[in-house]
């Protein structure tokens, strides 16, 4: 779940809340958003993706809130991964989109078949 | 101060089927509204997932012989001419994307269009959807249906839950019709992406008078790490899975482990790794989808080298294939002028009794929603607006209380109530007589309790949680109805007490009602099978 509003990053554009699909966060005048509704969030990190800043961290525990220590994620250089994979935003172009090879996961990945005992 | 707006079609859910149904339509010159609970874009199961679809070229053979293929495997629920009609559709209609989508230009130098990443294809329906004029509502649930006195549909009621007054400003949007693409009911487990997955659209067609189909084939799973809703099945191809003393259990040649892994977590915690991906794939995974290693690298976890605990998730008809009964080739419900696109409809028709899977069921929602949606601006053109003339509310149970209203909090009480019932491996994979029953008993119950005493609340979130409660509620009870009366087993819907398919029961079971929930064979889909 949504842990995480990294004040000094965030940029207050409330972009967050208007693209989170389970409406946890609410917009506050002159201030970053804040986490209303943990309880809703559905660990699809797709606040992530569109937060510009990296100033967001989704825990990836979807079944309670856990304690984060922000200067240890900020160290951790997990802010921004998905962003930075996805190729979204200023790293367009600097991470090709291999989606269409994803069925060779599934076709490699099926265990062989063993011959049927006489 | 509430919202009005008169339109010619309104798309309720903006996932892959309304998005595809709003720009059908817009395409076709008519004014549109897209509704979505959350925000068009990152809302529904696809915007977090990596569709696949159905593509086969406009090769005679090659289109017979996939029909072919997927109508074997349906276990005779399935027809044959709807599964023609998407590949073919879903062929002619995906390029239309390329202005917003960079499909990749593949080794053999062709723009690769059937997969996609989740979250690119739904941002760019967005754009596809705004450039062809439609009007977006997000965070605009919608609450109930409205009826013309001739039955006929005549637009909805919801409200927009980020504006207003704590309640939320509410919207009435009187269209000539409606395409519901709400998607399935994932009863809150915790499936990636299906949060707003509660059933909504499934409620309020039926109060407005729509039956279902298939609700029985709603039992498909997928492994997750424990704690993660990561419900990405490509990696775990290569899974191995073992139990708490280490020993690994036999998952069989089927690639389907659901029964083997539920059998097992059923006894104690279930560990796997992922150990058999070869180098050159682990390196490329990110590049593939970029979110499968968050959760793992997040928890310090090496999915290559550890073992790490793993849990199903329930897909309840999001990968089923039960939903609301159409009853042209539009799409159309019971209800005239009420439409249902993807997973919010049943897949029977394509993927009978067995999952629709991935791309199969994208394809459905891409032609379902394409259908819908060109079905509606022709009606607005032969009927009007009708905007003017007075139409009813249909909404009961979280709307409407009809006996005393219980300022209790109900709403969290029913759907942890419906969760225990619809949730545990042993109620769903493993069903038998006695435990549907009770399990139906229970959720009668529930209703009673919806129906009579839950009130929308005080605030936007509480609304809308309340009528999320009552659709749960309900999926829940037509789903345990119609797998009592399915007195054997049949693809996705296994029962221990009748471990056998039954030739006899060859057909589709509808359902619906609301105080009185029905299940009875539909009888013209049995003739239309033989065809």
């Amino acid at each position: 779940m949504i842990e995480l509003i990294l004040a000094d990053r965030c940029t207050d554009c409330d972009t967050c809340v208007q693209v989170c699909p389970t409406n946890v966060f609410d917009a506050r005048p002159g201030g970053p958003p804040v986490i209303a509704r943990q309880e809703d969030c559905q660990t699809c990190f797709l606040c992530e993706l569109y937060c510009q800043s990296d100033a967001l961290y989704v825990a990836p525990n979807c079944d309670e809130p856990v304690a984060v220590d922000a200067g240890a994620i900020v160290a951790s250089g997990l802010l921004g991964q998905f962003r930075r994979d996805s190729g979204w935003h200023e790293w367009a172009g600097q991470s090709p989109n291999l989606h269409w090879r994803m069925g060779e996961l599934f076709a490699r990945g099926r265990k062989p078949v063993a011959a049927p005992t006489p | 101060m509430a919202l009005q707006i008169e339109t010619d079609v309104l798309v309720i859910g903006g996932g892959l089927a309304g998005c595809w149904a709003a720009i059908a339509a817009a395409e076709a010159g008519a004014d549109v509204i897209l509704a979505d609970k959350g925000y068009c874009g990152t809302s529904g199961v696809t915007a977090t997932a990596g569709p696949n679809h159905w593509w086969v070229p406009p090769d005679a053979e090659k289109r017979t012989q996939a029909v072919r293929d997927r109508n074997n495997r349906a276990l005779g629920l399935a027809d044959p001419r709807w599964m023609a009609r998407i590949i073919d559709t879903t062929w002619r209609t995906l390029p239309t994307l390329a202005d917003y989508y960079q499909h990749s230009i593949t080794d053999g130098g062709v723009p690769h269009y059937q997969s996609l990443r989740g979250p690119e294809y739904l941002r760019a329906l967005r754009r596809y959807a705004e450039v062809r004029g439609v009007r977006i509502l997000d965070h605009s649930p919608a609450l109930e249906l409205l009826l013309h006195a001739d039955g006929a549909v005549a637009g909805a009621r919801g409200l927009r839950r980020q504006e207003g007054p704590p309640t939320g400003r509410d919207w009435t949007v009187r269209a000539a019709g409606v395409v519901v693409a709400t998607g399935g009911c994932a009863f809150l487990s915790k499936l990636l992406g299906s949060r707003n997955n509660t059933g909504d659209g499934h409620l309020m067609a039926a109060e407005a008078g729509a039956r279902l189909s298939g609700m029985e084939f709603s039992t498909y799973h997928t492994v997750a790490e424990r704690h993660s809703t990561q419900t990405r099945s490509a990696p775990y191809a290569f899974a191995d899975y073992f139990d708490a003393e280490g020993r690994e259990i036999d998952t069989g040649a089927d690639p389907d482990v659901t029964l083997p892994i539920a059998r097992a977590l059923l006894a104690g915690p279930v560990y796997a790794t992922l150990a058999r991906m070869p180098a050159d794939l682990r390196a490329i995974l990110p590049q593939i989808q970029p979110a499968i290693l968050l959760p793992f690298q997040r928890q310090g976890i090496d999915p290559f080298t550890q073992r790490f605990a793993i849990t199903l998730h329930g897909e309840g008809t999001v990968r089923g294939t039960g939903g609301l009964r159409l009853t042209d080739e539009d799409c159309q419900t019971d209800v005239p002028g009420l439409y249902a696109a993807g997973d919010a409809a049943t897949r029977e028709l394509i993927a009978g009794a067995v999952s629709g899977g991935g791309a199969q069921n994208s394809a459905w929602a891409l032609s379902s929603g394409t259908w819908a949606g060109q079905a509606v601006v022709r009606l607005a053109r032969v009927r009007g607006r009708r905007a003017r003339e007075v139409a009813e509310a249909t909404g009961g149970a979280g709307l409407r209380p009809a006996g005393t209203p219980d300022a209790a909090d109900l709403n969290g009480q029913l759907a942890e109530g419906v969760r225990a019932e619809m949730l545990p491996y042993d109620k769903i994979l493993f069903r038998r007589a006695p435990v549907l029953t009770r399990s139906l008993d229970t959720l009668d119950g529930l209703w009673r309790v919806a129906r009579d005493h839950l009130t929308p609340g005080a605030d936007a979130t509480s609304r809308v949680r309340a009528r999320e409660a009552a659709a749960l509620v309900a999926c829940a009870r037509w789903t345990t109805a119609t797998a009592l009366l399915r007195t054997e087993s049949r693809g996705l819907h296994r029962r221990e007490d009748a471990a056998a398919l039954d030739p006899g029961q060859a057909h589709r079971l509808l359902s619906g009602g609301l105080d009185r929930v029905w299940v009875t064979p539909d009888a013209t889909a049995a003739s239309a099978q033989v065809a």
